[in-house]
Parts: C-alpha cells; structure tokens; sequence
C-alpha cells in the first residue's frame, strides 16, 4: 500500500482518461480564466474553477454536446481548516454525470469563511435546490440566486453551521454511575495516536 | 377476591373485583399504540405488528393515527432537535391514561449519536415508562417490554413512580 | 436518589413556544393534562406548552395572506402522519381538494451522522452509515467501503465481493418490499402490507444467519467482508428464491390488473424524463421514465459485469410505471442471486495484508462469536508482529492515503454516492452521502401541483423516500 499517493495535479503529470479530453480541451479553449486546476484522484477528474463563471460553465458542461452532464449527483460542502495551507476553507464540490458519454466529472469552487457566496446553479440543474441548502444550512455558503436560501436539516433559528470544523460535535457525558465518558470529540485517539 | 363483609354471604363461582383492578385489565387488554415510527426501530415494530410476531394477539394491532385515539406511544427511533417539540404535542393531545415504551437505544439514551443534533434519551421531554434496549431490538424484545408493561398496568403501579419519589412528593 | 447529574438539554428557541417552568409545590394555572405532579418536575427540566408551528409554516400561510387568496387552504401533514414514509413534513396548500402547492419539509430525523464518522475510526464508521438508508444498510456499508478501498488503493477479495453483490441483491428486494407494503398500505390493500412483511421477515432471516442481525448490520468492512456464509445458508437462500418467483407471480395476479389499483396509480404523479433528469433523479423513477440508466450496468463495482440481467424499464413515468419497475427489479434481483451462488468463488473473504484486513477471525464459541481460539493462539503464542498489527487495527484503525473520491452504488432508490475526503490519518476527514432519496424528494412539489390529496399519498409514496437517508 503506498503511503505517498495525493492528489494528481497537473503539475505533476496528471493524465484524465481519453472519454473526458473532449470535456477538458473543451473548458480550456472557452473558460480559460475561470479554471484555477485541473487534477484527480484515483482516476477521478476535479477541476477547480474561480466562483465568478460559474454558471457558464456549469451551462456549457451541460449542454455542449462533448459533455451533456445532464445529471448533477452531488453538491458536497467541506470544510479544509488544516488540511492545505489556503485561506479558502469553504468548498463546494459540484459531482456531475453525463448519461450520454457515461463520464464523471467534478468541479470544485473554493471562498473563503469571510465571503462565503458562490453563484447558485439552481438555474442550470433544478435539482441542486436541496443541495444548495444542505451545504449553507452545514457550511454558511450563500448561493446567490437561490430561490429559497433557508434551512433544511437543521430547526430554522438554529444558530452556528454544525458540520465545520470549529464547530464542536455537542455530545454529553455519558451518564454511567461512578464512570466518567466524555462526548467523543474529547476522547483520547482524536488527536492522541493519529497523526492529524 | 372479596370486598366487604356482606359479599361474604355469596354463592361460590362469582368473580368479585375492585373497578379499578377490571379497568386496569380492560387497559391492557386494549392498548392501542399511537404510530410514532421515526427510523430503523419504525421498521422493526412495524414487522412486531406484521405477520410473524404478530401484535394483534394482544390487542394492539390497530396503530390510532390520531393520537386522541391512543393509549400508547411507543417512541421507535432518533429523536432530533427539530422531532422533539413535536413529540411533546403529541404526547399531550393523548388523553389519560397513557404509557410510552422508549423503544431502542436511540430514545433510551440517544444511542450511540451523542451529538448535537440527537435528543440524548427521549425521557427528558415525555415521561417514560418501559424502556426497551437494543439496536434495533428484535421483535421478541419489543413484545417482551410489552408484556412487561402490561404487568405494570394490571398492578397498577402509579407512572413514573421514580420521579415522583426524586421530587419528594 | 442518584450522583449522576442531568445534562441540560439545550433546545433553539422559536417565538411560537410558550416556556414554562413549573417548579414542585409552586401555583400554576396550566389545566390538569400537564399538572406538575403528573410529569417530570425535576427543576432542571422545562415544560413547554408548543404550538405546532414552525419557519415554513407562518411563511406559507403569510405568502397566501399576502396574496389575497382567501380560498386557499393550508394543510400540514406530519410529521407525524400515518402516510408517511417517516418523519417527512408536507405543507399543502389546497383549493378546494386541488393542490396547488406543496412544501416538503425535512430534517426531522437528523442524526449529524456525516459529523459523527469524523470522530471515529474508519473502520467504525461503517456502523454510522449503516444507519442512515435503514431499509438498504448493506447498500451504505458497501458504498462507504467501496469509497475507503478505492482511497487506500486496494481491493477487496473476489469471495467478498460475491458475498456483498449477494447480501445487495437480497436487500434490494427487501427494500423494495417494504416499499411494496407501505405503498399498498397507504392506498388501502391493507393485505399487501401482511404479504410484503412475510416475505421479508425471509430475508431477514438469511440476513440474520450471515451478518448476525436482522438490520444495521456492520458486516461490510474496508477491504471485505467480515464473516463467511455459515453452513446451510445457501440452501436456504435457494429456497427462498424459488418460493420468492412464486411469491412475486401472487403480487402480480393481486395487484397488475386489479381496476382498484389502476384507477389509484395509473396516470398519477407524472413527470417528464428530462424534468427528472434535471431534479437529479435516479433509480426506479427515472427508468419509469424509459431511461435504461443503471450503474450496475453503466459502471459496473463488486463484479456486476459477470452477471447476467436486464433493466427493466417503463414509459409510463408515473405511480404504476413504478410499481411494474420495481416489482421487476425483484425478479431480477433473483436471477442475480441464483447466478452468485452458482459462481461463488473461494478464498478469504477479508484482505490478508496485514496494514488494512481486519485481523479478528471470528469463530461461534460456548459463550457466543468472538475471535476464534486458532486467532487468539496465534497472536498470543506465536507471532509479536501479529499480534501488534491486531492492537494498532482495533484501535487506531487503518490510515488512509489522501485524497479525495465519489464512489456511486446503484440502491434501491437511486444513485447512493460517497463522496469521502481523507487527510492521510485514521479517521475520515469528511464523508458525504449523496442520498437518492434527498434528491428524489425534490420531485414532490412538481407531481403533486393539480393533484387530489389521496393522490398526493400515492405520488410521494412512488418517490419510496427513507427519511434516514434523506436527513442523515
């Protein structure tokens, strides 16, 4: 098992499989200053684009006949607090599906925790509403021109964006009589035996 | 069973009983549960009122929707922040008597979420009157704290006999 | 009476909830129902009088106020419904018996399940999603660990994946009887309810035998699986697929033709193919729509290509389309599980390298399962770096390599995707669940716009929404 592997970049001589060419040649001829990277995973392809061209693009990889990703799968928040060094901590993970080429593609838009607004493409996909208020009932990240920006897990007056990293998991001493087990985000291995 | 010293004089075979000992039979006899299903303990009593365990042998197969109608509300499942204001309405819209089984570990305690976002033990919104562990518990369990509770009935007992000795009353 | 402390239970307020805090002995004006000597009256906990309300609600009834629509009547159905599947609140506005809108309210069911697995190992984060889709935990378990192998760069035995299409098909059915029996519930063929539970309590049983429990089983691992069919189980697995098509045919004599049944499902509930395909719907809904699109097919995991079945698909995209799509999905689950028995390969069933298999072989004992006495011999007696490999696993759990990875599985609703970012450490830096249920819910508000209300049960209950999976 190899210890080493992360993320392919481009940089470091990322090769996407020959379905998604069309896709990339594609987004660079047109979106050339909206890209930021283009990379993968294990075979995944993730490109990184700049907030502002979003929903052009997103239009563009739906409809363009190379790309057709018709089936928006995913809109995943994270949160990097000390994962890399950049000051954009909020992501929105875009995972696309295109029926037609049977090709996965993901897009990946970073802001920052002091301007957390990222165009919304409910517009291009209507089936990114649910999501969109999953990642800024979770995260804070306001999407704009979302037909209805509120709350969906969480009560609507609750306070605080649950799923970042500074936010504390909130559990209670678990009562044993003459025992004391503290809430899980205090034990011992969080922080004891691993390396994060 | 005699009552008084004029039932004394009665001929052998006839049953006499306190009302309240033939009501507290009636109650358990027909103790109809209110459908509270949250998540996978849902499931679970679900196939308690179905087929092969089946509830009706004890007179609890009709699940009142309405839980005016209901004796009984058997808490299967996660209680989130959001679920537990209305768990409190419905257990009031239910008319005296009433009991509630904490079905499965997750309205016990909270189970193992011990988050901010799970009611850490369902008894601190309702009173509660028969736990029943388990994750989910099988159906044999839920019968068996059923049948548990039913002995509590026909006894008697007053409800939540524990709190009222913690409050000195 | 006890040392232990209460904890304090810190609930969000909302302007629509009166407090009161009754204390023992004190006056109050309350009406004998909530007397304080009926309830709980420790000091630290409160009684609230609650009005049913909430942030959709006063929104809604002020949108139509503000509207002068002085016949529109506002409906709330659930949380607590007999009609739902599950915690899932409806907001419908009616003009007369016509709805002209409908507000799927959720979350009451969330579990914070997503935050939870960043707290625990990896490898006990399979008993956290197991819990989220509660009618296809197999289906979780497997997605979750497909997600994990592919991060770490292995895979697991052909033995285990055999065993996981196995235990994936037999759920699927299960799900889709549940499905079957809820359905048919809500729409009043109160016997189908009793049918669809029979059967599944068959499946359950084999579940049972295999995984140890009936549901949640925590039997999918990274890197395999972590028991072996026990003797006898084939058998009983080939039974019950023989008396499972005959089952199947009694369904189809009951409920195909029946005019009852046509008139409540036939016509209801439709949406284009491109209106699904724009609201990110997958699984039996979008092939109601006449789109063959499944991944087993399209990008197979766990072996599937050496499988032979078909997609079954209809044009008719509303309640009966789906119920044909589902119903057929059983059969084909089958033929899937007659071909794994037939081509199970041998071998382990967990990975053999040492960094990532979980070590524990467990064995039925006198006192129940636990690791095997040849296990605990071995660790014990004969190897060090054994038994050191089986410390470090129990407790800090494997490390993963960093990166990031979306692994889809086909459930029985849809596309169950993981989306699961590592940091290079022992626990999951964040694991997404992109839940088809979440997604087909949105669906809801386009069917149900000119329906009757008992229409609207039928439409939302052909979503086959699990609210679990839905609110995580």
């Amino acid at each position: 098992m190899s210890e080493s592997t992360t993320t392919e970049t481009s940089e470091n001589g990322f090769q996407p499989p020959d379905a998604l060419q069309p896709v990339l040649t594609g987004l660079r001829e047109n979106f050339e200053d909206a890209i930021r990277e283009v990379g993968g995973h294990r075979g995944e392809v993730v490109v990184e684009l700049e907030r502002e061209r979003l929903v052009e693009v997103c239009t563009w990889l739906r409809d363009h006949p190379a790309a057709r990703f018709r089936l928006l799968a995913s809109i995943t928040g994270i949160d990097y607090l000390n994962y890399d060094d950049r000051p954009e901590r909020l992501c929105a993970d875009y995972n696309l599906y295109s029926f037609d080429h049977n090709i996965r593609l993901r897009l990946k838009v970073r802001v920052t925790v002091e301007d957390p607004h990222i165009p919304s493409v409910t517009g291009v996909w209507p089936g990114a509403n649910f999501p969109e208020r999953e990642a800024y009932d979770f995260f804070g990240i306001r999407f704009d021109g979302h037909p209805n920006l509120v709350r969906i897990l969480m009560p609507e007056d609750w306070k605080g964006y649950p799923q970042r990293k500074d936010y504390p998991l909130g559990g209670v001493d678990v009562g044993y009589i003459g025992a004391h087990i503290p809430p899980p985000d205090t034990r011992r291995y969080k922080g004891g035996w691993t390396s994060t | 069973m005699q009552s008084g010293s004029g039932l004394d004089k009665l001929p052998g075979g006839i049953l006499v009983t306190t009302v309240e000992k033939l009501a507290n039979w009636a109650r358990k006899g027909s103790l109809w549960p209110a459908t509270f299903g949250l998540a996978c303990c849902a499931i679970e009593m679900m196939a308690t009122g179905a087929g092969r365990y089946d509830l009706a042998r004890f007179g609890m197969e009709v699940f009142r929707a309405s839980p005016r109608q209901a004796d009984l509300m058997i808490v299967s499942g996660r209680v989130s922040q959001k679920m537990a204001p209305v768990l409190r309405t419905i257990y009031d819209q239910m008319p005296e008597p009433k009991w509630v089984i904490s079905m499965g570990v997750c309205a016990t305690s909270g189970g193992m979420f011990n988050n901010y976002a799970i009611v850490q033990g369902v008894d601190q919104i309702v009173p509660v009157d028969m736990y029943v562990p388990g994750c989910p518990p099988r159906p044999e369990m839920l019968i068996d704290g059923i049948l548990r509770l039913h002995e509590k009935i026909v006894k008697g007992e007053p409800r939540s006999k524990l709190v009222l000795e913690e409050a000195g009353t | 009476m006890s040392e232990v402390e209460t904890p304090e239970v810190e609930r969000p307020t909302s302007e629509l909830v009166d407090e009161v805090v009754v204390r023992p002995g004190e006056a109050h004006d309350l009406p004998p129902a909530h007397a304080a000597e009926q309830v709980s009256v420790s000091e630290r906990r409160v009684q609230q009088v609650v009005a049913m309300g909430g942030g959709d609600w006063a929104e809604v009834t002020a949108r139509a106020a503000a509207e002068g629509q002085d016949d529109v009547m506002i409906i709330n159905m659930g949380p607590q419904h007999p009609s739902t599947h599950g915690v899932l609140r409806l907001v419908v506005e009616l003009k007369g018996e016509e709805v002209i809108n409908l507000t799927p309210v959720v979350g009451y069911l969330h579990t914070g399940i997503e935050k939870s697995t960043e707290y625990r190992t990896w490898v006990q984060g399979v008993t956290f999603v197991t819990r989220m889709d509660y009618l296809a935990p197999i289906f979780n378990e497997t997605a979750y660990c497909l997600a994990v192998e592919k991060l770490v760069g292995i895979e697991a035995p052909p033995r285990a994946q055999a065993l996981r299409v196995l235990m994936m098909e037999l759920n699927r059915i299960s799900s889709h009887l549940v499905w079957l029996a809820t359905t048919g519930l809500e729409l009043g063929a109160l016997s189908v309810m009793l049918y669809g539970f029979r059967e599944r309590e068959e499946i359950l049983d084999i579940l049972e035998d295999v995984t140890g429990l009936r549901m949640n089983h925590a039997w999918v691992r990274p890197a395999g699986v972590s028991q072996d069919l026990p003797d006898g189980t084939e058998d009983k697995i080939r039974a019950f697929v023989r008396d499972m098509r005959s089952k199947a045919d009694e369904y189809e004599t009951l409920l195909t033709n029946n005019p009852i049944w046509l008139e409540r499902t036939k016509g209801i509930g439709h949406l284009s193919q491109d209106e699904l395909i724009g609201l990110g719907v997958t699984g039996p809904m979008l092939r109601a729509a006449g789109l063959d699109h499944d991944l087993r097919k399209a990008q197979p995991y766990c072996g599937y290509e050496q499988y032979e079945f078909d997609v079954p698909t209809a044009t008719g995209s509303d309640v009966y389309a789906r119920y044909q799509v589902r119903l057929a999905e059983m059969r084909e689950s089958l033929r899937i599980v007659e071909q794994v028995l037939d081509s199970m390969p041998d071998g382990p069933v967990m990975s053999t390298d040492p960094k990532i298999g979980w070590p524990a072989k467990l064995a039925l004992g006198p006192d129940g399962l636990g690791n095997s006495p040849a296990h605990v011999q071995h660790i014990m007696g004969e190897s060090m770096e054994a038994l050191i490999h089986h410390f470090k696993q129990v407790t800090e759990g494997i490390k993963v390599p960093k990166g990031e990875v979306y692994v889809p599985v086909e459930s029985p609703r849809g596309e169950l995707g993981y989306h699961v970012v590592s940091d290079g450490g022992n626990l999951p830096y964040r694991v997404h669940v992109r839940d088809p249920s979440f997604m087909n819910l949105q669906t809801g508000t386009p069917m149900a716009i000119g329906l009757l209300v008992a229409d609207v049960i039928a439409a939302m209950s052909s979503i086959d929404p699990v609210l679990g999976g839905v609110d995580r």
